[in-house]
């Protein structure tokens, strides 16, 4: 399979902005998976999303979506994706089937296909009960069904969605990830962008992790946690004092950086054996931890390590 | 060509949606005018005019020139809405015509300020107010007013997509007051200062309100200077010299929200 995205080198920088907002981006989604575009607030990932969606022009690189290039075959990309932006880009004041049936005719289809299309939408994402509704009175989390739903009227081939579960909660966070993964099922590609780790390890074949505008490290989600170790070693101390001389007893054991925040540590290590042994060596030196945990690494960890990596 | 026609026409039925789910805000801003009519004629027509009934003749046709600038704000708030509740990005996402957002925008306020002119109109003659003009005379004055309307709708487009915020539609509510105040719309320039009168006269709003009220064969003013005696050419001058600076201007902002 080919690539449905491919960005090579790109560069933006906002006009009065004090550093570019994507500096050699590059990244490339295999036709029919899942890219999770990892990063925190001002990593560059909207940025990404509206470059490649259309919205914004830029500097440098170049970049295809679907197989048309995004400066000079724009119809084509349009033609081709689908966008769910950060705030629900629908009309408030219609309702929910009215907007459906908006996008379907701007889309080409005609008033029939356009309502057959969107009573079928309505029930996919459970609106029926809404269907007439004012999209103001919606909950967070049927307004992004709902924006879904629109992205998905003329079914796309690459599918973008901007941080989907931003603001909602547990429940319909949830939801969102059941549709994203029956998407794929239907064998959509997808561009996800995200600041939450479990959301990529949920739904993501490929992690790509933005920082200052380009992809500093990229993976599946097993890879990416395989670089912190295989197992993680937390622990509390008595005070920050006592934390800093624990983590100094627990370098040697450690197959990663050991982070220490206030009085806690964490600390990288290859398997159980290790903790044993760590453990001994935090009695040894008579440093005992107030509380203790073993868990497997996750995404947070690499993120974790890239960001103070990077501080360095 | 029938890309445009077709999308803009759809973007126009979304307004139209908007009417028939909330008539109320609509129905406010389509009855607004007859208020200030009711309000202007009622209370100050006695002072200004002798009796409210002599000041109807001469209010009339100016308010109605007033509802094509009320319309800017309605305008202007339709546009930022949308940009700021991503709905412009959505559709700019889309394979769809370019020009068709904005043509749409003029379509659907259009037709929001032909109902708004009849709203007028009926409330106009309820009060007495005629006019004297040949039929061609009188549909004369109301294009001479959808005119200045379209030329006000590319202002407010251009002032929409440069908003930062609905803060600025607010500030664009108030300022419709003294822009409408500094006319010849309630008063004649002669009762002002010279040099009052004299920003009264040009005043894109006079030129219209007495193009249209000696079409209309209603009361004007005084007149005397080259503005109060050249309204009717004015009247066109203004809303194509409008058109001509906001039009490219609002194409380009548009464009220019990808950058």
């Amino acid at each position: 399979m080919g690539a449905a995205i491919e960005a090579r080198a790109v560069r933006k920088h906002y006009r009065g902005a004090e550093r570019p907002a994507l500096d050699g981006f590059d990244l490339r989604v295999e036709a029919g998976t899942v890219c999770a575009l990892l990063g925190r607030n001002g990593a560059g990932k909207t940025t990404a999303v509206r470059i490649l969606t259309t919205l914004l022009d830029f500097d440098d690189g170049a970049a295809t979506v679907a197989g048309h290039d995004v400066r000079s075959g724009g119809d084509g990309v349009r033609r081709a994706i689908g966008l769910v932006g950060q705030n629900a880009a629908v009309d408030e004041i219609l309702g929910g089937r009215a907007n459906l049936v908006l996008f379907g005719r701007l889309r080409g289809l005609s008033k029939t296909a356009a309502r057959d299309r969107a009573a079928e939408l309505i029930t996919r994402f459970g609106l029926d009960n809404a269907a007439g509704r004012a999209v103001g009175t919606y909950s967070g989390g049927m307004r992004r069904r709902l924006d879904l739903a629109a992205s998905l009227v003329v079914p796309p081939s690459v599918l973008f969605v901007d941080e989907p579960t931003t603001g909602l909660d547990p429940d319909a966070r949830r939801e969102v990830w059941a549709t994203v993964r029956r998407l794929v099922d239907d064998g959509v590609t997808v561009l996800l962008t995200t600041q939450y780790l479990e959301e990529a390890d949920e739904l993501a074949d490929h992690v790509a992790m933005l920082r200052d505008g380009r992809v500093v490290l990229e993976g599946s989600p097993a890879e990416l946690t395989s670089l912190v170790g295989d197992t993680r070693v937390e622990a509390t101390f008595g005070s920050p004092a006592d934390a800093a001389a624990a983590a100094r007893v627990a370098r040697p054991h450690a197959v990663g950086p050991v982070h220490v925040t206030g009085a806690s540590v964490a600390v990288p290590v290859a398997d159980a054996a290790a903790v044993t042994r760590l453990c001994a060596a935090l009695a040894g030196a008579g440093v005992a931890p107030v509380d203790l945990a073993v868990r497997r690494p996750t995404l947070d960890d690499v993120f974790t390590h890239v960001n103070t990596e990077g501080a360095r | 060509m029938s890309a445009l026609v077709h999308d803009s026409l759809l973007l126009a039925g979304r307004t139209f949606g908007h009417w028939r789910a909330q008539p109320v805000p609509f129905l406010v801003t389509l009855l607004f005018p007859v208020l200030v009519v009711l309000m202007m004629g009622g209370l100050f027509g006695g002072a200004i005019a002798g009796s409210a009934g002599d000041y109807i003749p001469f209010v009339v046709p100016g308010v109605l020139a007033l509802t094509m600038l009320f319309g800017l704000e309605t305008t202007m708030m339709a546009i930022t809405t949308d940009a700021r509740r991503g709905v412009t990005d959505r559709f700019r996402s889309l394979p769809m015509h370019s020009g068709a957002v904005l043509a749409g925008r003029c379509l659907a306020d259009l037709a929001a300020s032909v109902a708004g002119l009849a709203a007028m109109t009926l409330a106009g003659f309820a009060l007495g107010w005629r006019w004297s003009g040949g039929a061609g005379d009188v549909l004369a004055a109301y294009g001479l007013l959808l005119l200045l309307r379209f030329g006000l709708l590319w202002l407010g487009i251009w002032a929409g997509l440069k908003a930062p915020g609905p803060e600025a539609v607010a500030a664009v509510q108030i300022l419709v007051w003294p822009v409408g105040f500094l006319s010849t719309v309630f008063l004649d320039p002669a009762t002002m200062p010279a040099w009052l009168g004299a920003v009264a006269e040009w005043n894109p709003l006079s030129a219209t309100a007495d193009a249209v009220r000696t079409l209309f064969g209603n009361p004007g003013v005084a007149g005397g200077s080259w503005a109060a005696d050249h309204g009717q050419e004015l009247s066109v001058m203004w809303p194509i010299l409008m058109v001509a600076v906001f039009a490219p201007l609002s194409a380009a902002a548009y464009r220019r929200l990808n950058r």
